[in-house]
């Protein structure tokens, strides 16, 4: 059978995008966060929107079903944002959940069927105890196979980075490089749960116990701190905790519209000019144990469909829910040869003012990883630093062009890869 | 008997129960399967047949898990007393996730990859509510 190539029926462009804040609330729900999102979303257009006109709402959504004892939520989110009686569609593709909704909903308009449509993510994590919202994450898991044996998401990835180890000669020095790289970032995201620097929270460690009269850590670097581990204890070894992205609860929202009416609503539109997914499997029948077989899916659909090359994508999000992640993505990809991004990122090449910024949003790690709302909180960031409103955290390139979003589900079971493109 | 099952996940912890660690095989291509698969994904025929397996492997991955799910929690595992949870390569080509019993938890340096494993079998409860979870411990 031969292949055809990827491509839309008509083109599909981003018009507006918004996030709630990123973290543990105790007084907002899911309702609220959403709400925040949508807002935003609104607010974002320049042209501005009448809500009157959105003809389709996509919901990205894991499990708050688990977490709050809530299904069925799209006609919640239809009705809470106005627009029942028109057709909402929730998606399930565990962490992966909103980006199936922008796929979908981008595959809407492509069709023809609708011109104005809307996909939104939610997730609210934290009102469970970890131990909990582990086990709600772990449904995530092959069940029979992975979770029986006493595997976690930590100790998946766990698995995964050992694997690396052996194989590529890194440790557990490299992977802390992503994760100071990622907190670098982090302090000029306004929307992240952990607003801070490595040294920032090793600072409140040191003022807390001076206030405690505690013996007062005499940490020399960031280094020195991560491997202790009173201040970066074992979650499931080699992931520590500071190898591991938080509970979180959040929401995040896009408007999308066919290219043909984009400049309706907006002079500095970004467009949708790639698109990819793939499906893989659980740890022990996985082609490899250190690389994803549905990222090299999602990568080959979205590259073939733009027409272009890892060397084309100027900066990225990728799914660094735990610091081995984002090496393996980065590398799947094609950002970095296999076995090299932890080299890259030792470099400095994947900091902010390097030749190839990853997670200026500060990552899942430091902006916080509600699932069902991580995909389109990753295109919120392309979004920004696209149009060049991301302030303090702003990609220095000018001549930022061209952006991209990876999003994992599960263990792997479901990766997505897309490409946004500023004309 | 072994024939009479059906390829399945609960013939797979059935055959657990009676300590044999199974795959299945297609008929056609001779591909062989861990856990056991009822079609065959290289030739997409649906003809398995169960194949036992020797139970002898290496490690081909691990994690030492310090926070676990509440059901491993209330076997006793916490902070303090992590678990081993590992991918073992078995001697037949193919992977499966298993306890990793045997070795040191809360020192996960110690513990490496390539070491020679052999099946153990961990039970819990009696007769009909019997559980067995598959663990190897090295050889």
């Amino acid at each position: 059978m031969q292949q055809k190539k990827r491509k839309l029926g008509r083109g599909v462009a981003v018009v507006g995008a918004g996030m709630s804040d990123f973290g543990m609330f105790k007084d907002k729900d899911s309702r609220d966060l959403l709400v925040e999102a949508y807002n935003e979303m609104v607010s974002s257009v320049d042209k501005g929107i009448d809500p009157k006109d959105i003809e389709a709402v996509w919901v990205g959504n894991f499990s708050n079903d688990f977490y709050t004892h809530q299904a069925h939520l799209g006609p919640i989110v239809a009705d809470l944002l106005g627009h029942t009686p028109k057709p909402v569609t929730r998606t399930e593709g565990a962490c992966a959940a909103s980006t199936l909704a922008f796929k979908d909903a981008c595959f809407a308009i492509a069709s023809g069927f609708y011109d104005v449509v809307m996909a939104c993510g939610v997730e609210e994590m934290s009102k469970l105890s970890t131990e909990e919202a582990t086990e709600g994450l772990a449904l995530a898991l092959d069940k029979p196979y992975e979770g029986i044996v006493g595997f976690t998401f930590p100790g998946v990835f766990g698995a995964l980075a050992t694997a690396y180890f052996e194989k590529y000669g890194a440790t557990r020095d490299d992977l802390m490089n992503v994760t100071i790289k990622s907190h670098s970032n982090a302090p000029f995201n306004p929307k992240a749960q952990f607003k801070a620097t490595v040294r920032d929270l090793m600072n409140r460690r040191i003022e807390r116990a001076k206030k405690k009269g505690d013996p007062v850590p005499a940490w020399k670097d960031e280094k020195e701190a991560l491997w202790d581990p009173m201040f970066n204890p074992p979650i499931a070894w080699p992931m520590h905790l500071y190898d591991c992205c938080p509970m979180s609860d959040g929401a995040s929202a896009v408007l999308l519209v066919a290219e043909e009416i984009a400049r309706n609503f907006t002079d500095n539109p970004v467009y949708v000019i790639g698109m990819g997914q793939g499906s893989g499997r659980p740890l022990h029948t996985g082609a490899s144990l250190t690389s994803f077989e549905a990222n090299q899916n999602g990568a080959k659909e979205a590259y073939e469909m733009s027409g272009l090359t890892p060397k084309d994508i100027q900066f990225a999000e990728v799914h660094d829910c735990f610091s081995i992640a984002e090496l393996i993505h980065t590398e799947d990809l094609g950002f970095f040869k296999p076995g090299e991004a932890y080299k890259a990122v030792a470099e400095g090449q994947t900091r902010r003012d390097g030749p190839m910024p990853i997670n200026t949003s500060g990552g899942l790690k430091c902006k916080g990883h509600p699932v069902g709302a991580t995909g389109l909180a990753q295109m919120h960031e392309i979004w920004e630093q696209l149009r060049g409103e991301a302030g303090e955290r702003q990609i220095p390139n000018k001549n930022l062009r061209i952006g991209a979003t990876q999003n994992l589900g599960g263990t792997g079971g479901t990766c997505t890869f897309c490409i946004f493109e500023r004309r | 008997m072994m024939q009479e099952r059906s390829i399945s996940t609960i013939s797979f912890n059935q055959f657990l129960n009676e300590e044999k660690l199974m795959g299945s095989k297609c008929k056609k291509c001779g591909t062989l399967y861990s856990p056991p698969r009822p079609i065959c994904i290289n030739c997409f025929s649906r003809e398995m047949e169960w194949a036992e397996l020797k139970g002898k492997g290496k490690l081909a991955a691990f994690t030492c898990i310090y926070v676990g799910p509440p059901w491993m929690i209330k076997q006793g595992y916490d902070r303090k007393h992590p678990y081993c949870s590992g991918v073992v390569e078995l001697e037949e080509g193919v992977k499966i996730d298993a306890r990793i019993e045997g070795v040191d938890a809360s020192k996960p340096e110690t513990i490496k990859i390539g070491t020679p494993l052999t099946v153990t079998y961990l039970h819990r409860g009696e007769e009909e509510k019997m559980e067995t979870f598959l663990a190897f411990k090295p050889s």
